[in-house]
Protein backbone atom coordinates (compact mmCIF):
# COMPACT_ATOMS: atom_id res chain seq x y z
CA UNK A 1 0.00 0.00 0.00
CA UNK A 2 2.93 2.34 0.54
CA UNK A 3 3.39 2.63 -3.21
CA UNK A 4 0.18 4.59 -3.35
CA UNK A 5 1.18 7.39 -1.01
CA UNK A 6 1.04 10.02 -3.76
CA UNK A 7 -2.58 9.23 -4.31
CA UNK A 8 -3.42 9.05 -0.65
CA UNK A 9 -1.92 12.44 0.09
CA UNK A 10 -4.32 14.06 -2.31
CA UNK A 11 -7.61 15.45 -1.15
CA UNK A 12 -10.73 13.63 -2.25
CA UNK A 13 -12.60 16.18 -4.34
CA UNK A 14 -15.92 16.20 -6.18
CA UNK A 15 -16.30 15.71 -9.91
CA UNK A 16 -18.97 18.35 -10.45
CA UNK A 17 -17.08 20.90 -8.40
CA UNK A 18 -13.78 20.25 -10.19
CA UNK A 19 -15.50 20.29 -13.61
CA UNK A 20 -17.18 23.60 -12.77
CA UNK A 21 -13.83 25.06 -11.73
CA UNK A 22 -12.35 24.05 -15.09
CA UNK A 23 -15.25 25.47 -17.10
CA UNK A 24 -15.04 28.77 -15.21
CA UNK A 25 -11.47 29.14 -16.45
CA UNK A 26 -12.28 28.71 -20.14
CA UNK A 27 -12.39 32.09 -21.88
CA UNK A 28 -11.17 31.25 -25.37
CA UNK A 29 -13.72 28.77 -26.72
CA UNK A 30 -11.60 25.83 -25.63
CA UNK A 31 -12.96 22.44 -26.67
CA UNK A 32 -13.94 20.00 -23.93
CA UNK A 33 -14.57 16.30 -24.53
CA UNK A 34 -16.58 14.57 -21.79
CA UNK A 35 -16.07 10.84 -21.36
CA UNK A 36 -18.90 8.32 -21.01
CA UNK A 37 -21.28 8.46 -18.05
CA UNK A 38 -20.88 10.64 -14.98
CA UNK A 39 -17.92 12.47 -16.49
CA UNK A 40 -19.99 14.03 -19.27
CA UNK A 41 -23.09 14.27 -17.05
CA UNK A 42 -21.17 16.67 -14.83
CA UNK A 43 -19.77 18.50 -17.85
CA UNK A 44 -23.37 18.96 -19.02
CA UNK A 45 -24.47 20.03 -15.53
CA UNK A 46 -21.66 22.59 -15.34
CA UNK A 47 -23.46 24.47 -18.12
CA UNK A 48 -23.65 23.59 -21.80
CA UNK A 49 -21.13 25.29 -24.06
CA UNK A 50 -21.06 24.97 -27.85
CA UNK A 51 -17.50 23.68 -27.57
CA UNK A 52 -18.49 20.70 -25.39
CA UNK A 53 -18.71 17.19 -26.80
CA UNK A 54 -20.55 14.51 -24.84
CA UNK A 55 -19.88 10.80 -25.34
CA UNK A 56 -22.85 8.43 -25.16
CA UNK A 57 -20.81 5.25 -25.57
CA UNK A 58 -17.40 4.21 -26.88
CA UNK A 59 -16.01 3.96 -23.36
CA UNK A 60 -12.37 4.96 -23.16
CA UNK A 61 -12.24 7.19 -26.21
CA UNK A 62 -12.36 10.66 -24.63
CA UNK A 63 -8.60 11.13 -25.00
CA UNK A 64 -8.42 9.79 -28.58
CA UNK A 65 -11.35 11.98 -29.66
CA UNK A 66 -9.71 14.98 -27.98
CA UNK A 67 -6.43 14.12 -29.72
CA UNK A 68 -8.23 14.19 -33.06
CA UNK A 69 -9.71 17.61 -32.31
CA UNK A 70 -6.31 18.86 -31.14
CA UNK A 71 -4.63 17.67 -34.35
CA UNK A 72 -7.36 19.25 -36.47
CA UNK A 73 -7.24 22.61 -34.69
CA UNK A 74 -3.73 23.15 -33.32
CA UNK A 75 -4.53 26.74 -32.34
CA UNK A 76 -7.43 25.77 -30.10
CA UNK A 77 -6.83 24.37 -26.63
CA UNK A 78 -8.54 21.04 -26.06
CA UNK A 79 -9.46 19.46 -22.73
CA UNK A 80 -10.57 15.88 -22.21
CA UNK A 81 -12.33 14.63 -19.10
CA UNK A 82 -12.15 10.90 -18.49
CA UNK A 83 -12.94 8.50 -15.67
CA UNK A 84 -10.34 6.12 -14.29
CA UNK A 85 -12.36 3.08 -15.37
CA UNK A 86 -12.64 4.45 -18.88
CA UNK A 87 -8.95 5.26 -19.09
CA UNK A 88 -8.10 1.70 -18.06
CA UNK A 89 -9.86 0.52 -21.22
CA UNK A 90 -7.54 2.51 -23.48
CA UNK A 91 -4.17 2.96 -21.76
CA UNK A 92 -2.39 2.65 -25.10
CA UNK A 93 -3.81 6.04 -26.08
CA UNK A 94 -1.49 7.67 -23.56
CA UNK A 95 1.56 6.53 -25.51
CA UNK A 96 0.04 7.63 -28.81
CA UNK A 97 -0.47 11.12 -27.36
CA UNK A 98 3.02 11.13 -25.86
CA UNK A 99 4.44 10.29 -29.28
CA UNK A 100 2.47 12.95 -31.16
CA UNK A 101 3.05 15.58 -28.43
CA UNK A 102 0.13 17.90 -29.23
CA UNK A 103 0.88 21.23 -27.57
CA UNK A 104 -2.80 22.04 -27.08
CA UNK A 105 -4.13 18.95 -25.29
CA UNK A 106 -4.86 18.64 -21.57
CA UNK A 107 -6.17 15.38 -20.14
CA UNK A 108 -8.03 15.26 -16.83
CA UNK A 109 -8.68 11.95 -15.10
CA UNK A 110 -11.45 11.74 -12.52
CA UNK A 111 -10.31 8.89 -10.29
CA UNK A 112 -12.75 7.43 -7.77
CA UNK A 113 -11.44 3.86 -8.07
CA UNK A 114 -14.92 2.58 -8.88
CA UNK A 115 -17.36 2.03 -11.69
CA UNK A 116 -19.78 4.35 -9.94
CA UNK A 117 -22.52 4.22 -12.53
CA UNK A 118 -22.78 0.43 -12.63
CA UNK A 119 -22.98 -0.06 -8.87
CA UNK A 120 -19.71 1.25 -7.48
CA UNK A 121 -17.67 -1.89 -8.09
CA UNK A 122 -13.94 -1.24 -7.58
CA UNK A 123 -11.81 -1.04 -10.72
CA UNK A 124 -8.99 -3.59 -11.04
CA UNK A 125 -6.57 -0.70 -10.55
CA UNK A 126 -8.22 0.77 -7.47
CA UNK A 127 -5.85 -0.53 -4.80
CA UNK A 128 -2.72 -1.25 -6.77
CA UNK A 129 -2.11 1.20 -9.60
CA UNK A 130 -1.31 4.90 -9.82
CA UNK A 131 -2.77 6.77 -12.80
CA UNK A 132 -0.05 9.42 -12.81
CA UNK A 133 2.69 6.79 -12.67
CA UNK A 134 1.02 5.00 -15.59
CA UNK A 135 0.81 8.25 -17.56
CA UNK A 136 4.42 9.15 -16.81
CA UNK A 137 5.53 5.66 -17.74
CA UNK A 138 3.58 6.01 -21.00
CA UNK A 139 5.71 9.00 -21.92
CA UNK A 140 3.53 11.84 -20.62
CA UNK A 141 6.11 13.45 -18.40
CA UNK A 142 3.90 16.42 -17.61
CA UNK A 143 1.48 14.44 -15.43
CA UNK A 144 0.52 15.22 -11.85
CA UNK A 145 -1.97 14.56 -9.09
CA UNK A 146 -3.98 17.58 -8.00
CA UNK A 147 -3.48 17.89 -4.25
CA UNK A 148 -6.66 19.91 -3.72
CA UNK A 149 -8.96 22.27 -5.62
CA UNK A 150 -6.51 25.15 -5.61
CA UNK A 151 -3.77 22.90 -6.86
CA UNK A 152 -6.11 21.64 -9.60
CA UNK A 153 -6.69 25.21 -10.76
CA UNK A 154 -2.95 25.88 -10.67
CA UNK A 155 -2.29 22.78 -12.76
CA UNK A 156 -4.94 23.83 -15.29
CA UNK A 157 -3.30 27.25 -15.57
CA UNK A 158 0.08 25.60 -16.05
CA UNK A 159 -1.33 23.26 -18.70
CA UNK A 160 -2.68 26.24 -20.66
CA UNK A 161 0.85 27.43 -21.34
CA UNK A 162 2.68 24.11 -21.32
CA UNK A 163 4.82 23.28 -24.37
CA UNK A 164 3.34 19.79 -24.64
CA UNK A 165 0.41 17.64 -23.51
CA UNK A 166 -0.49 17.61 -19.82
CA UNK A 167 -2.36 15.13 -17.66
CA UNK A 168 -4.00 16.06 -14.36
CA UNK A 169 -5.36 13.33 -12.12
CA UNK A 170 -7.97 14.16 -9.51
CA UNK A 171 -9.11 11.93 -6.66
CA UNK A 172 -12.86 12.25 -6.50
CA UNK A 173 -15.61 10.95 -4.23
CA UNK A 174 -18.20 8.30 -5.07
CA UNK A 175 -21.02 10.73 -5.94
CA UNK A 176 -22.96 10.27 -9.18
CA UNK A 177 -23.15 12.99 -11.79
CA UNK A 178 -25.32 16.02 -11.00
CA UNK A 179 -27.19 16.17 -14.32
CA UNK A 180 -28.00 13.93 -17.26
CA UNK A 181 -26.85 14.78 -20.77
CA UNK A 182 -29.58 14.95 -23.39
CA UNK A 183 -28.92 11.87 -25.46
CA UNK A 184 -29.14 13.24 -28.96
CA UNK A 185 -25.91 12.25 -30.70
CA UNK A 186 -26.51 14.06 -33.98
CA UNK A 187 -27.31 17.35 -32.24
CA UNK A 188 -24.35 16.92 -29.92
CA UNK A 189 -22.00 16.41 -32.89
CA UNK A 190 -23.51 19.12 -35.04
CA UNK A 191 -23.53 21.76 -32.30
CA UNK A 192 -19.96 20.86 -31.38
CA UNK A 193 -18.92 21.45 -35.00
CA UNK A 194 -20.66 24.82 -34.90
CA UNK A 195 -18.87 25.59 -31.65
CA UNK A 196 -15.53 24.77 -33.27
CA UNK A 197 -16.29 27.00 -36.24
CA UNK A 198 -16.24 24.09 -38.68
CA UNK A 199 -19.83 24.65 -39.82
CA UNK A 200 -22.58 27.22 -39.76
CA UNK A 201 -26.08 26.24 -38.62
CA UNK A 202 -28.60 25.62 -41.40
CA UNK B 1 -7.33 5.50 -64.09
CA UNK B 2 -5.65 2.16 -64.44
CA UNK B 3 -4.74 1.05 -67.92
CA UNK B 4 -5.95 -2.17 -69.46
CA UNK B 5 -2.68 -4.05 -69.22
CA UNK B 6 -2.58 -3.45 -65.50
CA UNK B 7 -5.89 -5.07 -64.77
CA UNK B 8 -4.38 -8.47 -64.15
CA UNK B 9 -4.70 -9.43 -60.52
CA UNK B 10 -3.16 -9.86 -58.11
CA UNK B 11 -1.20 -6.63 -58.14
CA UNK B 12 0.92 -7.18 -55.11
CA UNK B 13 3.50 -4.88 -53.63
CA UNK B 14 5.49 -3.93 -56.70
CA UNK B 15 7.25 -0.64 -56.26
CA UNK B 16 5.51 2.58 -55.32
CA UNK B 17 4.08 3.42 -58.74
CA UNK B 18 0.93 5.49 -58.77
CA UNK B 19 -0.61 2.60 -60.68
CA UNK B 20 -0.01 0.12 -57.89
CA UNK B 21 -2.94 -0.46 -55.53
CA UNK B 22 -1.19 1.45 -52.75
CA UNK B 23 -0.18 4.26 -55.08
CA UNK B 24 -3.79 4.66 -56.20
CA UNK B 25 -5.04 4.70 -52.59
CA UNK B 26 -2.44 7.30 -51.58
CA UNK B 27 -3.35 9.58 -54.47
CA UNK B 28 -7.07 9.11 -53.86
CA UNK B 29 -6.65 10.07 -50.20
CA UNK B 30 -4.69 13.16 -51.17
CA UNK B 31 -7.16 14.22 -53.84
CA UNK B 32 -9.94 14.02 -51.26
CA UNK B 33 -7.92 16.03 -48.73
CA UNK B 34 -7.65 13.17 -46.28
CA UNK B 35 -4.45 13.87 -44.40
CA UNK B 36 -4.69 12.18 -40.99
CA UNK B 37 -3.90 8.47 -41.16
CA UNK B 38 -3.78 6.47 -37.93
CA UNK B 39 -3.26 2.75 -38.41
CA UNK B 40 -2.62 -0.56 -36.73
CA UNK B 41 -0.07 -2.18 -39.02
CA UNK B 42 -0.55 -5.11 -41.32
CA UNK B 43 2.00 -6.87 -43.49
CA UNK B 44 0.02 -6.36 -46.69
CA UNK B 45 -0.48 -2.65 -45.97
CA UNK B 46 3.25 -2.07 -45.41
CA UNK B 47 4.02 -0.38 -48.79
CA UNK B 48 1.06 1.97 -48.33
CA UNK B 49 2.06 2.77 -44.75
CA UNK B 50 5.69 3.32 -45.78
CA UNK B 51 4.73 5.69 -48.58
CA UNK B 52 2.26 7.59 -46.38
CA UNK B 53 5.01 8.11 -43.80
CA UNK B 54 7.33 9.35 -46.53
CA UNK B 55 4.82 11.93 -47.78
CA UNK B 56 4.75 15.10 -45.67
CA UNK B 57 1.16 15.81 -46.76
CA UNK B 58 0.02 13.04 -44.41
CA UNK B 59 0.16 12.77 -40.64
CA UNK B 60 0.63 9.01 -40.37
CA UNK B 61 1.04 7.20 -37.07
CA UNK B 62 0.37 3.91 -35.32
CA UNK B 63 -2.21 3.53 -32.58
CA UNK B 64 -2.33 0.81 -29.96
CA UNK B 65 -5.84 -0.29 -30.89
CA UNK B 66 -8.14 0.24 -33.85
CA UNK B 67 -10.91 1.82 -31.77
CA UNK B 68 -8.43 4.42 -30.58
CA UNK B 69 -7.90 5.34 -34.24
CA UNK B 70 -11.68 5.58 -34.72
CA UNK B 71 -11.81 8.09 -31.86
CA UNK B 72 -8.96 10.12 -33.34
CA UNK B 73 -10.45 10.25 -36.84
CA UNK B 74 -13.88 11.12 -35.40
CA UNK B 75 -12.47 13.96 -33.32
CA UNK B 76 -10.47 15.26 -36.26
CA UNK B 77 -13.56 15.23 -38.49
CA UNK B 78 -15.50 17.28 -35.96
CA UNK B 79 -12.55 19.67 -35.85
CA UNK B 80 -12.58 20.05 -39.62
CA UNK B 81 -9.79 17.71 -40.66
CA UNK B 82 -10.34 14.58 -42.70
CA UNK B 83 -8.79 11.26 -41.78
CA UNK B 84 -8.93 7.57 -42.60
CA UNK B 85 -7.77 4.53 -40.72
CA UNK B 86 -5.94 1.47 -41.92
CA UNK B 87 -6.19 -1.93 -40.31
CA UNK B 88 -6.42 -5.67 -40.78
CA UNK B 89 -9.54 -7.87 -40.62
CA UNK B 90 -8.87 -8.91 -37.04
CA UNK B 91 -8.64 -5.24 -36.07
CA UNK B 92 -11.98 -4.51 -37.61
CA UNK B 93 -13.42 -7.28 -35.44
CA UNK B 94 -12.67 -5.14 -32.35
CA UNK B 95 -14.80 -2.21 -33.60
CA UNK B 96 -18.46 -3.22 -33.25
CA UNK B 97 -18.95 -1.18 -30.06
CA UNK B 98 -17.37 2.02 -31.31
CA UNK B 99 -19.08 1.84 -34.70
CA UNK B 100 -22.47 1.35 -33.04
CA UNK B 101 -21.97 3.97 -30.32
CA UNK B 102 -19.89 6.67 -32.04
CA UNK B 103 -19.46 6.59 -35.82
CA UNK B 104 -22.99 5.56 -36.82
CA UNK B 105 -25.21 7.40 -34.29
CA UNK B 106 -23.19 10.63 -34.40
CA UNK B 107 -23.18 10.47 -38.22
CA UNK B 108 -19.43 10.62 -38.66
CA UNK B 109 -17.99 9.81 -42.11
CA UNK B 110 -15.44 7.35 -40.81
CA UNK B 111 -13.35 6.06 -43.70
CA UNK B 112 -11.79 2.66 -43.10
CA UNK B 113 -9.45 0.60 -45.23
CA UNK B 114 -9.36 -3.04 -44.17
CA UNK B 115 -6.71 -5.39 -45.46
CA UNK B 116 -8.60 -8.63 -45.78
CA UNK B 117 -7.09 -11.70 -44.20
CA UNK B 118 -8.82 -14.99 -43.63
CA UNK B 119 -9.68 -15.90 -47.18
CA UNK B 120 -8.06 -16.95 -50.48
CA UNK B 121 -5.14 -18.81 -49.02
CA UNK B 122 -5.35 -18.10 -45.30
CA UNK B 123 -3.13 -20.38 -43.24
CA UNK B 124 -4.31 -19.39 -39.74
CA UNK B 125 -7.70 -20.86 -38.81
CA UNK B 126 -8.40 -18.06 -36.33
CA UNK B 127 -7.92 -15.47 -39.06
CA UNK B 128 -10.37 -17.23 -41.34
CA UNK B 129 -12.97 -17.30 -38.58
CA UNK B 130 -12.56 -13.67 -37.59
CA UNK B 131 -12.88 -12.68 -41.25
CA UNK B 132 -16.37 -14.19 -41.32
CA UNK B 133 -17.54 -11.80 -38.60
CA UNK B 134 -16.68 -8.67 -40.61
CA UNK B 135 -19.46 -8.41 -43.18
CA UNK B 136 -22.24 -9.48 -40.79
CA UNK B 137 -21.18 -6.67 -38.42
CA UNK B 138 -21.15 -4.14 -41.27
CA UNK B 139 -24.52 -5.39 -42.54
CA UNK B 140 -26.08 -5.39 -39.07
CA UNK B 141 -25.39 -1.64 -38.84
CA UNK B 142 -26.43 -1.08 -42.47
CA UNK B 143 -22.98 0.33 -43.13
CA UNK B 144 -21.73 0.92 -46.65
CA UNK B 145 -18.91 -1.45 -47.56
CA UNK B 146 -17.18 -2.62 -50.69
CA UNK B 147 -14.78 -5.46 -51.31
CA UNK B 148 -12.20 -4.35 -53.86
CA UNK B 149 -10.71 -7.16 -55.95
CA UNK B 150 -9.57 -5.40 -59.16
CA UNK B 151 -6.96 -2.73 -59.70
CA UNK B 152 -8.99 -1.12 -62.50
CA UNK B 153 -11.94 -0.63 -60.13
CA UNK B 154 -9.98 0.58 -57.13
CA UNK B 155 -9.82 4.28 -57.87
CA UNK B 156 -13.49 4.49 -58.84
CA UNK B 157 -14.70 2.62 -55.76
CA UNK B 158 -12.39 4.38 -53.32
CA UNK B 159 -12.93 7.89 -54.69
CA UNK B 160 -16.71 7.56 -54.97
CA UNK B 161 -17.02 5.88 -51.57
CA UNK B 162 -14.99 8.58 -49.83
CA UNK B 163 -17.11 11.30 -51.42
CA UNK B 164 -20.31 9.46 -50.53
CA UNK B 165 -19.21 8.98 -46.91
CA UNK B 166 -18.51 12.70 -46.55
CA UNK B 167 -21.64 13.96 -48.28
CA UNK B 168 -23.98 11.49 -46.56
CA UNK B 169 -22.15 11.70 -43.22
CA UNK B 170 -21.97 7.93 -42.95
CA UNK B 171 -19.05 5.59 -42.33
CA UNK B 172 -17.66 3.33 -45.03
CA UNK B 173 -15.42 0.26 -45.04
CA UNK B 174 -13.26 -0.47 -48.07
CA UNK B 175 -12.09 -4.05 -47.89
CA UNK B 176 -8.87 -4.73 -49.79
CA UNK B 177 -9.16 -8.32 -51.01
CA UNK B 178 -6.11 -10.55 -51.70
CA UNK B 179 -7.06 -10.46 -55.40
CA UNK B 180 -6.10 -6.77 -55.28
CA UNK B 181 -3.16 -6.79 -52.91
CA UNK B 182 -1.76 -10.30 -53.26
CA UNK B 183 -2.64 -10.94 -49.62
CA UNK B 184 -0.47 -12.77 -47.18
CA UNK B 185 0.57 -16.31 -47.99
CA UNK B 186 2.18 -19.12 -46.04
CA UNK B 187 5.81 -18.72 -47.06
CA UNK B 188 7.71 -19.00 -43.78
Amino acid sequence: MSSNTTTRNTKVMNRFDVTSRLIAKLKHEEAVIGGIGNTNFDLWAAGHRPQNFYMLGSMGLAFPIALGVALAQPDRRVFALEGDGSLLMQLGALSTIATLKPKNLTMIVMDNGIYQITGAQPTPAAHVADIVAIATGSGLSNSAWAADEEDFERLVDAAMSAPGPSLIAVRIDDKPGVGTTRRDPVQIRERFMHGLGVREPL
Amino acid sequence: MATAEQQTSPQATRGSSEKSWHGIILQTLKRNEISLIPYVPDRVLTPLITNLHADAYFTTFATAREEEAVGIVSGAWMGGRRGALLMQTSGFATLANVLASLAVPYQIPLIMFVSERGTLGEFNYGQSLVCRTMRPVLDSLAMEHHTITRLDELEFIADRSIKQAITTQAPVALILNPLLTGGKTFDK
